[in-house]
């Protein structure tokens, strides 16, 4: 208790996340090992009630020390009532990169109407730099205030 | 052939492949931009959206030209739930509109010259005819909107628009260009791909005003793609945009 109040609210919500995502990702890490024991299994439905049981908070618990290593994940295509849902991790740098999702409901008339009133799950990737080359760019438009700003610093830097 | 000039305080840019392209053309499409600025431009005075906002000009009074944007902002006010609206505190204020229109009739002028492989840009929105110099597609840049040196994507695109709304970065802050005095809360550029670049710049406009939403509603468009940059630098784009991207 003591170590939240001596944060900032920012920092902790932060951690939160930080501590969500982590502990989604270790979840998907561990589902996808365990449905790949119980394809070699032959008691498929043991592995599944660990996986819902005792093992998910000790997981939990130790997932901020987990470092991620560089490639991509497949999870396996999971149960989710509606339909299936089966998600991919890249991690570029041990941190995660992209998540995509490879399969979720929608072939269904329930997920159908479910998901026309939800907002599509649509993909996500933290944006990198590019170094190729281009005919032309595309970019917000400066106001002319702003433009003029800014050729003026332009031309002030040209004198120096 | 290509050649870059200020219209409206922005730079706009026109390139044509095609052999047998003069600077008529040129003078053609450049002096349209003029034509447009001197009409729609609030800044000047003696525009004709000025007479509009000083009440010395009804808009029955108006010409064609000014007739038209009013009934295309209309309708794209009415398709973007209310979140396009050219009135603001009892002016009118088109450019977000005009932009686009601008851009896609310098296109059609020069389609109609007989040229297949060109492109329009002004300040930061492009129509891309054909192909490029190279024979190849036009290789086109989404900006880096924390650093406008900088580009975050290739795309390859042919016979479409493409159009960028967003803030901009002055000092350390980032401002939200319709209301410079509130910070935006978490969008700062949303690219928007479109059949031409009319759709692409009303429809990411509108989008932009959004904020989080506003991808979701390009997704929901059909014949149009979206990629989002929110103030952390995470992108979100729609299913279909990845066929655009070059990783060439």
């Amino acid at each position: 208790m003591s170590r939240k109040q001596t944060n900032q609210p920012s920092d902790f919500v932060q951690k939160i996340k930080k501590f969500f995502l982590s502990a989604f990702v270790v979840l998907t890490f561990l589902a996808y090992f365990l449905h790949e024991r119980s394809t070699n299994s032959s008691n498929a439905s043991t592995s599944n009630a660990v996986a819902n049981t005792s093992a998910v908070p000790t997981v939990i618990a130790t997932s901020p020390g987990v470092v991620f290593k560089n490639g991509t994940y497949t999870g396996p295509s999971v149960d989710a009532t509606y339909g299936q849902v089966q998600v991919q991790v890249a991690i570029q740098n041990g941190k995660i990169a992209n998540v995509q999702f490879l399969d979720y409901p929608h072939d269904r008339r329930t997920s159908q109407q479910i998901n026309s009133q939800v907002m599509p799950w649509l993909e996500q990737e933290a944006i990198q730099a590019q170094s190729a080359n281009v005919d032309l760019i595309s970019g917000a438009t400066l106001t002319s205030e702003a433009f003029v700003n800014s050729l003026q610093s332009a031309l002030q830097s040209a004198q120096n | 052939m290509k050649q870059t000039r200020m219209v409206m305080g922005m730079p706009v840019i026109l390139e044509v492949i095609d052999s047998g392209v003069t600077g008529k053309i040129f003078d053609d499409v450049f002096g349209y931009f003029g034509y447009v600025d001197r009409k729609f431009s609030t800044y000047k005075p003696d525009s004709e959206i000025s007479l509009i906002n000083r009440h010395e000009l009804t808009l029955e009074q108006a010409s064609d030209d000014m007739k038209a944007i009013f009934m295309l902002a209309e309708q794209t006010r009415l398709e973007t739930d209310g979140y396009f609206d050219i009135e603001r505190k009892g002016l009118y204020d088109p450019s977000g509109i005009v932009k686009g229109w601008a851009i896609n009739q310098a296109a059609e002028i020069l389609r109609q010259a007989g040229f297949e492989n060109y492109y329009v840009y002004a300040g930061g929105d492009i129509q891309v005819s054909g192909k490029n110099g190279q024979g190849q597609d036009w290789r086109v840049g989404i900006e880096n909107p924390f650093n406008p040196t900088e580009i975050v994507k290739v795309l390859s695109l042919q016979n479409c628009g493409i159009a960028t709304s967003g803030t901009y970065i002055r000092g350390q802050h980032i401002y939200n260009p319709k209301n410079n005095d509130q910070p935006i809360t978490e969008i700062v550029s949303l690219s928007v791909i479109g059949p031409n670049i009319y759709e692409a710049d009303r429809f990411a406009t509108a989008a932009f005003a959004m904020e989080s939403a506003g991808i979701h509603f390009i997704e929901k468009m059909e014949g149009f793609e979206g990629y989002m940059i929110d103030r952390h630098g995470m992108a979100t784009y729609t299913n279909g945009f990845e066929r655009y991207v070059s990783h060439a």
